[in-house]
């Protein structure tokens, strides 16, 4: 069945299974390579988008549950104020070592900062236990965030 | 710019001796690269210099996440003295005859390339001076370089290394050993911390890992293979699989025994990978019995208690009388140690592309090591080696996982049976209960004191997994490991058990465990003594000195490590008074060529760990070449020690892997993460790898930390719920 998806502000239409997770459609049926599969079952957070800004775990998100609200991926995420500062500090402190966690990660500490653009060290654990990096970057990840924040100078 | 996002591969370097290209694109790319990468120079198989100036280096050792993409790179670029803002590095295809060990693994990269791609760059440098010399008919030697610009400083000419490459590039090379390298003093790359290669891509979200490499005409594969490992499928009805929209095909691989290669399992095609897998999910496969059902952890255990308790099946080392030394020991302390089987669980699951067409095989790889891969591919589809063409993609985690190559070899007898390119990807729980295990093990020590609370002898009875005289893969254990030779009187007993699961090199191999065994007893040792744990191990260590053979791998400086021990003792103000519930605890081990010490701080309230900070101090010669990358790897494997540490187990019933996911097999998480201080004790001795060695001391640190705060000691992991 066709599904019309409204992703990083265009209009995408997807002919799948309605219970087809939206990590899938996007990655397979759309091309957005950037939400990564790491374990289908929320139990990771590389998947993470946000839909109607929230953070929600793509890879247990049938499609068919969207409807019209808004997802954002890594690919957009860029293009709001806020998304593009994380993205700057991740560069900025070198998070990364596979990187492969750091869609997921980037996506979360956005939705993080958009709703508390102050967050104390307990929010930010709050926010980021849910995503694992498994080469375990949180310390750097962590610095980032502050310095997204504006909470810490480079 | 972002070196490398995956793109057209035919504009990677390649050398005409080199393997053939196949045609696979991924995605698009730009003409304007291609043009530019056909204009410019190419020098050798590293380097290749555009009109613009803009150098391109290639990596040839896999990454996945130890920053080998920046680190060995920047040496060329040092030596043949340009910026490194003009870099631009590419990952090297898989090619064995020109690029020799490809291996992403033992932490070796650094030791075994660091004087060999200086003089890469060196030589490169040494034809763009001929060049110039020659165009300005001046002796080579009254030239010198700047970066990016040959100089003659008594004419005061400069000429841009782009304008003289296509000239530089037809020369014929100096000896590279006739080329002297830069003094350490002037190194201007070397020694500066540089970023991680592809951040770009990385942050947003462009495709750059195996899941993402897009072949046209490509479609998904699931394999379900047996949870018993190398069971054969005994009945399967493949028309449920078939019948899922999208399945386009699904078949039985026959495969065989090696538990290494290409294993038995049903294979599902599909448009998408969430059909693969659907389909996969509607089959009931009926498994053949095998032996190694009978296998479990309970057995294991069990096995393991009536072998330490009878005599050794063997000595594989002894010095002096252990036996007569014990009975002379005023002290004699006893303790049996043990730690479980573990997954490596790499972010990404294992997967693999293939294409296999007209006798050609093309694969996209996340491998640590392609070569066996090629090896295992050439003999599961009746190829030459030669036909087959691996790129290196970069991997999501390495943690030596993908130094095997099973996913390789899946996909290529999936694509090849397909007819179609195929991309495999493995599930989370495919991923974790078909690991090649870090084995576990049961160390039984004793030990004697003398009246001074010296060490006077040392015996460990270790068990475990192999069969006669061989261990199972990364399942032995070495007698060099400290305090081996440094004790006048000290035996290593084994005995082994076979074994059916598969197991395999796991960040820090072996090291990974025996730094907790044998650090955690040396602590307990230190108790019975009386002694201050940093002062037992200064003592233990004893007058600088090399224990074994000048040169060998396992050869061992006593001084190297007291170094480090110092710093980390002082960096952490070892001896503070600590309130009650916290305490400090040390650690020190040698692997991979390096000397790393730990002191963790640690605080158990209501049977709640938490640590609260750790100090670590490496010996790793006398260069740190990407200091910020150097600090990424001493935190990521001390963290990444922590986690096992804490909670991580395999457990196996029915010969089969208990635990699936992240839910069963935890990784540490943000909250937990302590902060790490890390420094540097430089020595003059060669620069050596830094992805490995910071592991293996930090288990017993922590354990030792826990035990000074609580007095609980733990000898046998993961922590799990001991401390409740
Ligand atoms: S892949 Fe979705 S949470 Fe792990
Ligand atoms: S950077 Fe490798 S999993 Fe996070």
């Amino acid at each position: 069945m066709a599904f019309t998806l409204t992703i990083n502000g265009e209009a995408r239409t997807a002919d799948v299974d309605g219970d087809t997770p939206l990590l899938w459609v996007l990655r397979d049926t759309l091309g957005l390579l950037g939400a990564k599969f790491g374990c289908g079952a929320a139990l990771c957070g590389a998947c993470t988008v946000h839909i109607d800004g929230f953070p929600v775990r793509s890879c247990v998100t049938p499609v068919r549950r969207i409807g019209t609200k808004a997802i954002t991926t890594i690919e957009g995420v860029g293009a709001t104020p806020v998304g593009a500062k994380v993205q700057e500090a991740w560069k900025t402190i070198d998070v990364p070592q596979c990187g492969y966690c750091q869609a997921g990660q980037i996506m979360s500490a956005t939705a993080l900062l958009n709703a508390k653009s102050q967050p104390t060290d307990e929010d930010i654990d709050a926010a980021m236990d849910g995503n694992l990096c498994r080469c375990t970057t949180y310390l750097r990840i962590r610095e980032a965030i502050k310095v997204a924040a504006g909470q810490k100078g480079v | 710019m972002d070196g490398e996002i995956l793109r057209d591969p035919t504009r990677r370097f390649v050398l005409q001796s080199g393997a053939a290209v196949g045609g696979g694109l991924l995605f698009s790319f730009t003409v304007a690269a291609e043009s530019q990468a056909a204009a410019a120079a190419m020098f050798n198989a590293y380097v290749r210099i555009g009109p613009d100036g803009g150098v391109t280096i290639a990596s040839k050792i896999p990454e996945v996440g130890q920053g080998i993409k920046t680190a060995m790179p920047m040496l060329i670029a040092e030596e043949l003295d340009v910026e490194w803002s003009a870099v631009t590095v590419e990952q090297a295809l898989a090619d064995f005859k020109t690029y020799g060990r490809q291996v992403a693994g033992g932490s070796m990269a650094t030791t075994l390339e660091y004087d060999g791609f200086r003089r890469v760059g060196a030589t490169v440098r040494a034809l763009l001076i001929a060049a110039a010399a020659q165009s300005w008919k001046v002796a080579p030697e009254t030239l010198t370089t700047e970066p990016g610009f040959v100089v003659h400083a008594a004419s005061k000419r400069r000429v841009a290394y782009g304008e003289l490459a296509g000239e530089a590039a037809k020369l014929t090379p100096p000896d590279p050993k006739t080329l002297a390298l830069k003094d350490p003093k002037a190194f201007r790359i070397i020694g500066q911390s540089h970023k991680s290669q592809n951040l770009d891509a990385i942050t947003t979200g462009q495709p750059l890992y195996g899941i993402d490499v897009r072949v046209p005409g490509m479609l998904f594969a699931t394999f379900a293979k047996a949870p018993v490992y190398a069971a054969k499928v005994a009945a399967v009805d493949l028309a449920p699989a078939k019948a899922v929209k999208g399945v386009k095909d699904a078949f039985v691989i026959e495969g065989g025994t090696n538990l290494q290669g290409l294993m038995p399992g049903v294979a599902v095609i599909a448009d998408t990978w969430w059909a693969a897998r659907k389909g996969r999910n509607a089959l009931e496969i009926q498994w053949a019995d095998h032996p190694t059902a009978a296998q479990s952890t309970a057995a294991f255990a069990a096995k393991a208690a009536a072998l330490a308790k009878g005599p050794a099946q063997r000595v594989d080392y002894a010095d002096g009388d252990v036996d007569a030394a014990l009975k002379g020991a005023v002290k004699v302390v006893s303790a049996a140690y043990s730690y479980p089987f573990i997954a490596h669980a790499n972010l990404e699951p294992q997967n693999c592309t293939a294409s296999v067409k007209d006798g050609k095989v093309e694969i996209w790889a996340p491998t640590q090591n392609p070569e066996p891969g090629r090896k295992l591919v050439a003999a599961a589809l009746n190829v030459p080696e030669e036909a087959i063409t691996i790129h290196l993609i970069r991997g999501g985690g390495g943690f030596g996982r993908r130094l095997n190559n099973d996913y390789m070899v899946e996909a290529a007898a999936i694509a090849a049976k397909a007819g179609v390119p195929v991309q495999l990807i493995w599930t989370r729980e495919d991923d974790i209960q078909h690991d090649f295990y870090r084995p576990g093990a049961w160390h039984n020590f004793t030990a004697g004191l003398d009246a001074a609370g010296k060490v006077v002898a040392w015996n460990d009875h270790f068990v475990s997994f192999g069969e006669g005289t061989t261990f199972a893969p990364s399942a032995g254990f070495n007698a060099s490991q400290f305090p081996g030779r440094a004790i006048d009187n000290y035996r290593l007993e084994v005995s082994v058990m076979p074994l059916g699961v598969p197991t395999g090199p796991l960040r820090a191999p072996g090291n990974n465990a025996f730094g907790f065994v044998l650090q955690s007893f040396t602590d307990e040792l230190a108790l019975a003594a009386g002694k201050d744990p940093v002062d037992f191990r200064r003592e233990l260590l004893g007058e600088p000195r090399l224990l074994g053979k000048p040169g060998e791998r396992d050869s061992f400086h006593t001084g190297r490590m007291r170094g480090v021990v110092d710093k980390v003792a002082q960096m952490s103000g070892w001896g503070r008074k600590l309130p009650k519930g916290s305490g400090l605890g040390v650690s020190c081990h040698y692997s991979h060529l390096g000397y790393v010490a730990v002191v963790m701080q640690v605080t158990v309230k209501d049977g709640a760990l938490k640590i609260d900070k750790v100090w670590t101090a490496a010996d790793v010669g006398r260069q740190i070449i990407n200091p910020k990358g150097a600090d990424q790897q001493m935190q990521g494997s001390i963290l990444d020690a922590i986690s096992s540490t804490l909670r991580q187990e395999i457990t196996f019933e029915g010969g089969a892997a208990v635990q699936s996911n992240f839910g069963d097999f935890q990784l540490l998480r943000m909250s937990e993460a302590p902060p790490i201080e890390v420094a540097y004790v430089l020595s003059d001795n060669n620069p050596t790898g830094l992805g490995e060695p910071a592991y293996p001391p930090a288990p017993a640190a922590l354990c030792n930390a826990i035990f000074a705060a609580t007095g609980k000691r733990i000898r046998s992991l993961p922590i799990g719920d001991q401390l409740a």
